[in-house]
């Protein structure tokens, strides 16, 4: 059960959206313009970059949907993200997306943890210095979204993989901006 | 935030509703000490000195009460709600998962509402994100006291929004200089 009062059967962080909509507005900016704007990485490899670094936060709903997410661009490969959340350095991924992951796993654990030898295999193998920057900006914002959702121990359908199909589907078609707009508002003190 | 301006816009919004948006029952002061709290639990020096200042010229220049409740916020002159709200900010900082019913029911029996609660845990989140984004890309931070002593007083009487990053980046230059 969600340590505050949420609307009933609205899971993860939808229900802290609806709950607080002043908040929702600025998260969905931010994740629309991490894993949708104008940019060298393609969504599926940003979005493989939440899903990984939500994967090591161990938070269920984020890497459920942001899983999902990257699934769909990937032509559905949800094989491929299953691979990369076990061990992404043997999966059949760029050297590139492969060093901003190795990236992304040391932000998950503190941004000091970030070497320049990290940045510098990063940059071997052809990465920009904007793709490094949003890359530790997608794991450090992963690392609040994750926390957000589950330091309100809000609720997560599991065993529905369904669910999370659509929703990657509709996310990665509409975008994060509207995600949460005519959720039922909730009651909360 | 200069390099990156399109990202720059949802995170200034995000802090500025999260710290001084008027519709919230903690304080801004309460809410820049959670902010400052979790990010010297983080150890990073930026973002612990810039919001510490806030919070203390929100308190009116009281730097060494944000000094003490950096150390030991159990033994500051605040209040038991306060307390209670920072132990969940701490445990958030370490990860989600480890707030507790009984966190949540210590925090309560002091008076948190469930939208006070909401903003802690939020806030706590959000500083692991902004945390991780200052020291991930090993950016420059200024040492001088003085330079956040200036950008406390912006943030207290101006906002996120209304604050230019004019100064840090001239003092960034000036050493560069040097």
């Amino acid at each position: 059960m969600a340590h505050i009062k949420l609307a009933e059967g609205i899971p993860g962080i939808l229900g802290l959206m609806a709950f607080r909509p002043e908040t929702a507005k600025p998260l969905n900016a931010l994740a629309d313009v991490l894993l949708r704007g104008p940019n060298s990485l393609s969504p599926g490899d940003r979005e493989m970059i939440a899903t990984y670094v939500s994967s090591q936060n161990d938070c269920y709903f984020c890497q459920g949907v942001h899983g999902a997410v990257a699934a769909h661009h990937w032509g559905g490969n949800e094989k491929l993200i299953d691979e990369i959340k076990r061990n992404f350095e043997s999966s059949p991924i760029s050297d590139k997306l492969k060093s901003l992951l190795a990236i992304a796993g040391q932000v998950q654990k503190g941004g000091k943890h970030v070497t320049a030898d990290d940045v510098e295999r990063a940059r071997k193998h052809g990465a920009t210095d904007k793709e490094i920057h949003d890359t530790v900006l997608i794991a450090a914002a992963f690392c609040m979204y994750n926390r957000y959702v589950d330091g309100l121990a809000t609720w997560a359908p599991e065993g529905f993989p369904e669910v999370y199909r659509q929703s990657g589907k509709r996310l990665a078609e509409q975008g994060y901006i509207s995600s949460t707009d005519g959720l039922p508002a909730s009651t909360g003190g | 935030m200069v390099f990156s301006p399109e990202t720059t816009r949802p995170l200034r919004d995000l802090v500025e509703v999260l710290l001084r948006a008027p519709n919230n029952t903690l304080t801004p002061a309460e809410r820049e000490m959670i902010a400052t709290y979790v990010s010297s639990q983080n150890d990073c020096y930026y973002c612990r000195h810039c919001h510490g200042a806030a919070a203390a010229e929100h308190l009116g220049g009281n730097y060494a009460l944000i000094e003490d409740l950096q150390r030991n916020y159990r033994a500051v002159p605040i209040s038991d709600k306060l307390k209670a709200l920072l132990a969940i900010a701490g445990e958030v900082q370490k990860g989600g998962k480890l707030v507790t019913t009984e966190d949540v029911e210590v925090v309560r029996r002091h008076g948190a509402t469930d939208k006070e609660i909401h903003a802690t845990v939020l806030i706590a989140a959000a500083f692991c994100m902004f945390n991780r984004y200052v020291d991930g890309l090993a950016t420059w931070q200024p040492r001088d006291p003085g330079v956040y002593r200036e950008i406390g007083q912006r943030i207290a009487n101006h906002g996120y929004n209304a604050t230019g990053w004019e100064l840090p980046v001239q003092v960034a230059k000036e050493a560069s200089q040097d």
